[in-house]
This record gives C-alpha cells, sequence and structure tokens, in this order.
C-alpha cells in the first residue's frame, strides 16, 4: 500500500538526516549506528526535513531532475515505506 | 605512516565511580579515583576535538556517568556540536528531575543496562539492594518522555535462562531496542570467568530465544545479540579493527583503542591532556600498535579473513596467550585454540569477585 501524499512525515526521534563535513557524505544517525545515505536518499530526505506533504515533495524532485513523476514517485515511495517499515521515519 | 580514517565512535567513560559491583564490569581492574578525573573544560575541549576529527555518536559512560553533575552540560555541548549523544547508564540515579536536565540538553537516546529480570539474580549481579524497582521506574520515565531507549542486558551462565523474559520485558517497557549481550571475559569478567562462562547449551537456547523473539516482534523491537566467542571457532573483529573507527577516553584522560586495552604492555597510553585527539588517532605508537594488517603474524598473515576479523581481539590474545600479538585464540587456526576450548567447558567453582575499588 503506497503512502498518501498528502503526509508529512518526519524522522522519529533518535533518528536524524545529517551531512558529515570530514567525510562529504549524508548520514542517518541511528541509535548506535549511522547509515549512509546515497546521493538519492539524501535529495529526498532533505525535502522530507521541509515538512512538505509527499506529494509537493515528489513534484519537487520531478522538476529538479526532470523525470517523469511516476518514476520518482515510485523511488519515493519505496524509499519512504522502506524506512518507515525500520521506524526511521514516522508521519 | 598511512592516513587512517577518522574514528566514527567515542566512548566517553567519564567516572569509574557506580553505585553497581558488577562482576563482569567492562572498566579496568585498576580504575581511576576520582581525584583522577578529567574537569569539565577538559571533556569539552575534547568533545570539540572529537566532533572536529569525524567521530559521528558520543556515547557517555562510565562506571555510571550520571554521577557526574556535568554531564547534562557535556550532553547540551555535544549537541550542538551536532554528536549523536547516547547515554550508557544503570539509571539507578534517574528521576524526574536528573532526565529532565538531560532531555532538555538534547540528548538523543539512552542504554539502559539491567542485570536480570528476576530481583535475586540483578542483586547478587549488581550488589545495590533496590536497583531493580529503580530501573523499572528509570525506563518508564524515559518513555514518557519519549526519549528513545534500548535495554542492555549481559548474560552468563546465572542468568541466561531468562533471555526469553528479558526480551518480553523490553517489549512491555515499550524500548526500541535491547541488546542481549554475552559477557566478554576481560578485566573483571576474565577474573569471574569460571562463574559466569555459559554451556554451550546455554548458548543455544539464548539464540534459539533470540530467534523466536525476533519473528515474534518483528521491527517493535530490535534485537542487538553478541554471543560469546569462546565457543567459537572464528573471532570476533574486535572494535571493527584496532584504531579503525572506535575510540575510548578513560575518566583521567587516557585515549585507547578500546576499553580493555591498558592491559597491553610496553607501550604509552596517550592522553588528552598532553596531546590533541587528531594527533593521537593518527600518530601515536598505541593506535598504530596493531592497525591494519602489517603487525600480523602467521596463521593471520596469509589467512583470507584477515581483513574480516582483523585477527580478533588483542587484548583476549594477551589475556590467555601472554602475546598481544598473537593469534586471538578464539581461532580454530590458532596452535592455542585449545585454551578456549578448555575454558569453555572448565568448572564453575568459587566466589564472585566485585569490581569495587581496591578489591584486588
Amino acid at each position: 500500500m503506497s503512502i498518501s501524499e498528502d503526509s508529512i512525515l518526519k524522522f522519529t526521534r533518535g533518528h536524524r538526516l545529517q551531512h558529515d563535513r570530514v567525510r562529504d557524505v549524508w548520514l542517518i544517525q541511528a541509535p548506535e549506528k549511522a547509515f549512509i545515505a546515497d546521493p538519492i536518499a539524501a535529495a529526498i530526505l532533505q525535502l522530507v526535513d521541509s515538512d512538505q506533504p509527499l506529494g509537493v515533495l515528489i513534484d519537487t524532485l520531478a522538476k529538479t531532475y526532470q523525470a517523469p513523476r511516476e518514476i520518482i514517485a515510485a523511488d519515493v515511495q519505496t524509499l519512504l515505506a522502506s524506512l518507515i517499515e525500520q521506524k526511521v521515519l514516522g508521519a | 605512516m598511512s592516513f587512517a580514517p577518522p574514528p566514527m565512535s567515542l566512548l566517553a567513560e567519564l567516572t569509574h565511580r557506580c553505585p553497581l559491583a558488577c562482576p563482569y564490569c567492562s572498566n579496568p581492574i585498576a580504575l581511576d579515583r576520582r581525584a583522577s578525573e578529567m574537569e569539565t573544560a577538559d571533556w569539552l575541549r575534547v568533545l570539540d576535538e572529537a566532533a572536529s576529527l569525524g567521530v559521528l555518536q558520543v556515547h557517555f559512560s562510565g562506571g555510571e556517568p550520571m554521577a557526574r553533575n556535568d554531564l547534562p552540560e557535556l550532553v547540551r555541548h555535544a549537541s550542538k556540536l551536532n554528536l549523536y549523544t547516547n547515554l550508557i547508564t544503570s539509571g539507578v540515579l534517574i528521576n524526574d528531575t536528573t532526565l529532565e536536565a538531560l532531555d532538555t540538553a538534547g540528548l538523543d537516546h539512552i542504554q539502559l543496562s539491567f542485570q536480570d529480570v528476576d530481583e535475586a539474580g540483578a542483586e547478587r549481579i549488581g550488589g545495590l539492594r533496590g536497583a531493580q524497582e529503580k530501573k523499572l521506574n528509570a525506563a518508564r520515565l524515559i518513555k514518557a518522555r519519549g526519549i528513545p531507549l534500548t535495554l542492555n542486558f549481559v548474560v552468563h551462565r546465572e542468568n541466561v535462562a531468562r533471555v526469553p523474559e528479558m526480551l518480553d520485558l523490553a517489549h512491555d517497557l515499550g524500548a526500541g531496542r535491547v541488546e542481549i549481550a554475552h559477557t566478554q571475559y576481560y578485566g573483571w569478567g576474565l577474573k569471574n570467568r569460571a562463574l559466569l562462562m555459559p554451556s554451550a547449551e546455554q548458548l543455544e537456547a539464548s539464540t534459539e530465544a533470540v530467534v523466536k523473539a525476533r519473528a515474534r516482534f518483528g521491527n517493535s523491537l530490535a534485537i542487538d545479540y553478541v554471543t560469546p566467542d569462546y565457543h567459537a571457532d572464528q573471532p570476533k573483529p574486535c572494535m571493527g579493527g584496532w584504531g579503525q573507527r572506535f575510540v575510548n577516553i578513560t575518566p583521567s584522560g587516557k585515549v585507547l583503542p578500546c576499553h580493555a586495552a591498558e592491559t597491553i604492555p610496553n607501550v604509552v597510553f596517550p592522553n588528552v591532556a598532553t596531546e590533541s585527539l587528531g594527533a593521537i588517532w593518527q600518530d601515536s605508537p598505541l593506535f598504530n600498535l596493531f592497525r591494519g594488517t602489517d603487525w600480523m603474524p602467521e596463521p593471520c598473515r596469509s589467512c583470507s579473513l584477515k581483513e574480516v576479523d582483523w585477527g580478533g581481539c588483542r587484548c583476549q590474545a594477551l589475556a590467555l596467550t601472554g602475546d598481544a600479538s598473537a593469534t586471538d585464540p578464539v581461532c580454530a587456526r590458532s596452535n592455542q585454540h585449545a585454551l578456549v576450548m578448555e575454558a569453555s567447558t572448565a568448572g564453575h567453582d568459587g566466589e564472585f569477585l566485585y569490581r569495587r575499588f581496591g578489591a584486588i
């Protein structure tokens, strides 16, 4: 089931997106570990941090990357669903 | 000397003082006294240095780190530096007031230790009457504030049968994570090894309990499971490799590649009082002693797993063979593997030697 485009997702407490200046990568900080966010995930998650509804976020990415909206939407849904499953993100 | 990638994680052992006396404590046998502890200003500077070096997470630990009144100030400073702040605590000093101070300072996560689910068992290990109730209350207060919580259980032959109940307790208290960590045998743990060592059957049962709980709780409870390597035939990649990811600072400011490293002989332990953390990490003899693979003897040197397990644990090699550069005897390819096999099935007589100042 896909996530509603009206949803405003947030990092759950204990998780956050952070730019690592020393290594020049984006990271998700989590209890006892940090995951490296690849450039696509980092672009999506920076928008998550801007508190916009999912639909707006997808529009922004489609425009920025000049890609078909449905392809962007599918990528975003896959990533975010997985992070919700892992309790990194919540509504 | 080659460039070492910066550390990810700092274990800040603020104090060795602790109300508990667990016989497997990870602190060294020779504990730092209060008078030798670093001042607040020293720790603030260390946090600055850690953040600019590339440390991502700071684990405030001890002893009992809440025994230091400046803990909220240190947490606040680390948070401002965008370091992920984790508190590793026994929880017995947590109340509404102390927890609020940490919460408002920006604490990201708490790892709360339990010695057992059974009160008598917990008091036999921790040696503090009434601790269990305080810990349960601490867990509820943490949960009520919404601070992410991990419960930590160190398991051994006396409590390992209760792993299923430990996992249930973590779930019932609403912890997002739980660690079931078999005792590691260094320092105090090594002194008490005969009384702590689980049988192979106990180990198998605890592993099975973890597998079942993972299936039952799914993503509602993340379970970290650390096995005792004495029943294994391949060593653990201790600390992810010596001087590769992890740095430990003791209450008196010594900088170590792991919390047991003070046992390593014939090397100077660098101190943040006299050198910068970055210089110590990059250039000190201690951090370069077992970094990478050049130091390795055979059979490690020609082993295809040498960059998987990094030769195992140096402190364990030292403790068991007398030579810190020997192959970790947990490895079946070590010519001293029999030492581990014998210890894993040895007798279980004697009394606990509790972790206290001046116990030895």
